[in-house]
This record gives structure tokens, sequence and C-alpha cells, in this order.
């Protein structure tokens, strides 16, 4: 399953600064030790970033692919930025991922971008309006997105389906529906459509103490059932994912598995 | 129109690696396909058979592979020339028997003077086995290492219970290193990766699953190898890459079948053509298995397994 590093966020207040002062050192600090603990991508998540954006996701993905081997995750609602982004991602080391498309009408000119430039992209299942009901809804949404992405010129392929992980504190409920959404999303298509996920935010709220737990327990379910990449702290799952590999077969059991 | 045979693509290579010093030096492994399937892929090298010779005469090998070598075995030195020069062999195992404590128990400088006198009259590439004595394998092959410094020899074998001093000696000299599990693909894998984590080269090691002959445990090391092979080219696993060793001609020459009497089991046919294809059947089923090297003793075995390979590269 590929990792996508997830800690270099806006939101984070070390990230926020780094970024304000144009400081590379944190931010490939960071990048470094999500290439170590075994992401397969960074995500370089700026926010809406209206003021500067361009400039600001220019700086960031190359700052990240001057210390790591690895492409870039452009995870803003900023047109102008990915656009901005993709223009110097260095694909030498793997194709881009826009993060993301979906059906509100605002979000279908990033499928022009990934046509463009021959980027892949996430479609996350939600509309303009409220959240999805449940997995027949999400995948509803997801055949809608499949469709745009065909009419924009997007492999189906380079599609990442992503089924809105929503929080457990708040919405009990959506965990097993996303989990059915990441099923049903492998069945739209043959071969299987790729699915993705933005792990953390199902323990967003919840006591510091509990949330690798829940973000762990959690990613297993949805490997079991075909997940092909997580937005995630590659340091904090790196784990579960090495031993799920060991326990589906697909990496043979050494005791010193963990470490390698 | 045509048949289009299916064809398998791999995500993993074995490595390849090198023994020897030019102008004598080879290259096995280095394939990113199952045995012989060179038509999915590359397969630049071809398994490489090392004629099997040792620091005592041969008296505890059966009397039919004893044959071949009666005028030169008495000594290493004219035993590793006759490989050289009369059966035209590309590499040579020295097993140093004579420093194993029940036999004549040598000490490791006597260890190190027969590697001295062996490198002196020989310059094929070399394996320098110890006796199978995990404890005194350890100072006699970090002797035996120095003693051949920088030529590049393949050092064996590692165990779980000595690995360290016999790794450290294989990196210090500048040697390649045989690990050897006891049929265990998962140990064999552990074993790997400790060495590894020694700061040892991991494209410097020659996996040895542990080997057994046909009628005697064969399946178990021919099962054990194929799932190395498997892991190393459809799991990309670095750590199960290394290239493997078949040790056929010890453990061939001491079953039944390669020692029992005309007189005594009749139809079994030449005693002498028994022995030989006993070893040769083991040796070729193990190639197919994924053994890119292979230690062999009697000079007709090698010959029939060289033109095998030659046939199916």
């Amino acid at each position: 399953m590929l990792i996508i590093g997830e800690k270099l966020s806006i939101i984070a207040k070390k990230v926020r600064e780094a970024m304000m002062r144009k400081d590379k050192g944190p931010i490939q600090d960071i990048a470094i030790s999500q290439w170590k603990s075994g992401a397969g991508m960074i995500d370089a998540n700026i926010g809406p970033a209206e003021d500067g954006g361009e400039d600001l996701m220019q700086w960031m993905v190359t700052a990240i692919q001057e210390v790591v081997q690895l492409p870039v995750c452009l995870d803003t609602t900023n047109y102008k930025a990915v656009e901005a982004g993709l223009q110097v991602h260095n694909n030498q080391w793997g194709r881009p991922l826009i993060n993301s498309t979906s059906n509100d009408p605002e979000r279908f000119a990033m499928l022009e971008l990934a046509a463009r430039y021959n980027s892949q992209i996430i479609g996350l299942t939600v509309g303009k309006g409220g959240l999805p009901a449940d997995a027949d809804e999400r995948a509803a949404i997801a055949a809608d997105i499949m469709g745009r992405a065909a009419e924009y010129g997007v492999p189906i392929e380079d599609l990442y389906l992503d089924p809105l992980v929503l929080q457990i504190a708040t919405s009990q409920d959506h965990a097993l529906k996303v989990i059915k959404a990441v099923r049903m999303f492998q069945e739209l298509n043959d071969p299987p459509m790729k699915t993705v996920v933005g792990l953390s935010n199902v323990s967003n709220g919840c006591p510091k103490h509990l949330r690798p737990v829940l973000n762990n327990y959690y990613l297993s379910l949805l490997i079991y059932e075909g997940l092909t990449a997580a937005i995630a702290d590659a340091h904090e799952i790196s784990p579960t994912v090495k031993t799920i590999d060991v326990l589906l077969g697909k990496t043979l059991y050494a005791h010193s598995y963990l470490e390698m | 129109m045509a048949l289009a045979l299916p064809k398998e693509t791999y995500s993993g290579k074995v490595y390849s690696v090198t023994i020897g010093n030019d102008p004598g030096a080879l290259t096995f492994g280095g394939e990113n396909v199952l045995p012989f399937h060179t038509f999915e892929g590359s397969s630049p090298n071809s398994p490489v058979i090392a004629c099997e010779i040792q620091d005592v005469p041969p008296d505890d090998w059966p009397e039919e592979v004893q044959k071949p070598y009666k005028d030169v075995s008495h000594n290493p030195v004219s035993w590793a020339k006759f490989c050289q020069e009369t059966l035209k062999a590309k590499a040579i195992a020295l097993r140093l028997t004579g420093t194993h404590p029940d036999r004549e128990n040598r000490s490791p400088e006597d260890a190190a003077k027969t590697v001295r006198d062996v490198i002196s009259a020989t310059d094929l590439p070399l394996i320098i086995l110890g006796s199978n004595h995990a404890e005194k394998d350890a100072s006699v092959l970090i002797s035996a290492a120095e003693a051949a410094k920088d030529r590049n020899c393949i050092i064996g074998k590692a165990q779980e219970a000595n690995y360290k001093t016999i790794a450290a000696a294989a990196m210090a000299n500048n040697h390649k290193l045989i690990a050897m599990s006891e049929l265990d693909i998962n140990l064999s894998k552990q074993l790997n990766i400790l060495i590894s984590q020694m700061g040892f080269d991991k494209e410097r090691i020659i996996t040895d699953p542990m080997c057994s002959a046909l009628g005697y445990g064969l399946e178990y090391t021919y099962s054990v190898m194929e799932r190395i092979r498997l892991a190393a080219l459809t799991q990309n696993d670095s750590t199960m890459q290394q290239p493997m060793l078949g040790d056929v001609g010890m453990y061939v020459w001491k079953v039944k079948e390669t020692q029992a009497a005309e007189s005594d089991v009749p139809q079994w046919g030449s005693l002498e053509e028994r022995g030989i294809a006993w070893e040769a059947t083991t040796a070729i089923a193990l190639l197919m298995a994924g053994t890119e090297l292979l230690i062999m003793r009697h000079p007709r075995a090698i010959d029939a397994v060289e033109k095998v390979i030659g046939e199916l590269i």
C-alpha cells in the first residue's frame, strides 16, 4: 500500500511558520523523516492559499524534491497553485497527484490540469451540498467522477477515489460506510479502481493518546478491503502496513521484518 | 496466426556476484527470471560449478569418488592443480575438513597455510569452507580469510551461531560470504538481514538454504529454494535476492545409493554409474529450483551437469 506522508500541512504550527518564513529546513526534515519511514509520496498541504499560493506551492515542491526522491501530492483547493506546482514537479521520481477533484463544479477544472500535465488525481466523493449519506451515495458520486474524468481525458487508472473518512467522535456510523465504499469503488471497474483515504481524520478531535490506536486499527480494516493508498503519518502507520503485508503473504516473514 | 506463448514478468532480480580476479574471474546470478526462463527476460550468466577438494586426503569419501583423484588427493596443492589443468574446472571449493575437532583438529594457522599453498598453485576462483563445526569454523575462517586477502573468494559457511565473526572476517578481507540456515526460508531471510545489519553488503552474500541428496529430503531443499527465488522475483524482496548455493557433493556421496556394492544390490546396476548419476541428478534438480552455484565432486557428474546447463542457457 502506498503511504502518502501527511505531516507537511499548513495546519501544523511548525510547518506553517516555516512556510511563512520560507525556511526549507523544517520542511525538508519532515519530508526526509516520512521518506525514511516508508512514505512513497509526500503530501504538500498549503490550504486554500489565496494569497501567493502559486509561489508557495512551487517553493514546497522544490524544497521537498531537493531532499527526497519522491513525487508530491499537491494538496490545495487553489487551482493556480496546483498548476504552479505541476510546472516545477520533477517527474523523474514518479508522477504527481492532485488533491483533489470532486462532484463540486468548482473542482472540475482540476481534471483539466491532470490531463494537461499527465498527473494522477484524487476524486473526493462529495458534491457541492452536504456529506454523502452512505456507501451507495459515495459510489454514485464516484461513478460521476469517473465519467467526468473520461470526458476530460484523464485515464481511469490515474484516478484515486476517496470515500471521505469522517471523525469517529462525531460520525461513528460513517466508519463502516467508508469501509464498504472502499470495497464498492473497486467494483466500479475492471481492473479495480484505486482508492485513497485521509486516514487521520478518523481520530480528529479524539484525545491524543487514542489517535494512533484508532488510525492503525482503522487502516488495517481498510487495507484488508483493498485500499490502495493512505494519506497518513508514515512513521505512525509503518508497523501496521508491514505487518499486514506479512499477514496477507505479500512479504516473506522474518523475525526482523519491522526493521526492513 | 502463430501461437504466442504467455510470458510472466517479474518485479525483482537476483544480484550478480563476481568471484576471483581477472583473467579467471567468474560471475553468476543477475537474472530477472525463474531458472532457465530465458524467453521471459534476462539471464546473463550461467550457473557455476566448483570442483570440491579438501585439506586432508579424502579417505572419508566413498571409493568411487576417491578414484578420479587417487594420484593427486594426498596433497591439496596437487589436487587443485589437477582440477585446473586436467579437469579444466572453472572454480575450486577447498573444504578444510581436517580442522574439525573430531578429525585431525588442525589449527587455524595450519588452515591458513593450506589456503596460501592452494592460492599460489591455482588462479581459479576459490570457495573456502570450514568443517561445519560452528565454533571451530569461526577461528579457522578468520585465518583462512586473512590468508586469502583480496583474492575475492567466497568464505563459508556463516550460520546463526557464528555469523558475526565470519562475516567480519569476510568483510575485512574483501571476500564474499555464504550464509547458511537449516531448511527454513524465514530463518534464511532473517540471517541475511542480520548479516546486512552488521554493515555487510547484501549483494556480497550467497544463500545456502542447506542441501540434501536425491531420496534424502531433496524435495525440502527444492521447495525452500523455489520459494526464496519467488520472493526475490515476484515480491522484489531485497533480502532474498542473493544467488543460492547447492553444496551437492557432500550430501550425495554419503547416501547408500552411492556406496552399496553391486554384489549386495545387483538390481541397482553399476556402482560407478549410479554414484555419478545420483550426484548429477541432485545437482540438476537444484538448478531447476534456482541455485546458481554448485559444489560437486565427481568429474563425470560435473561434465554431465555442465552439458545440461549448456543446452538450457
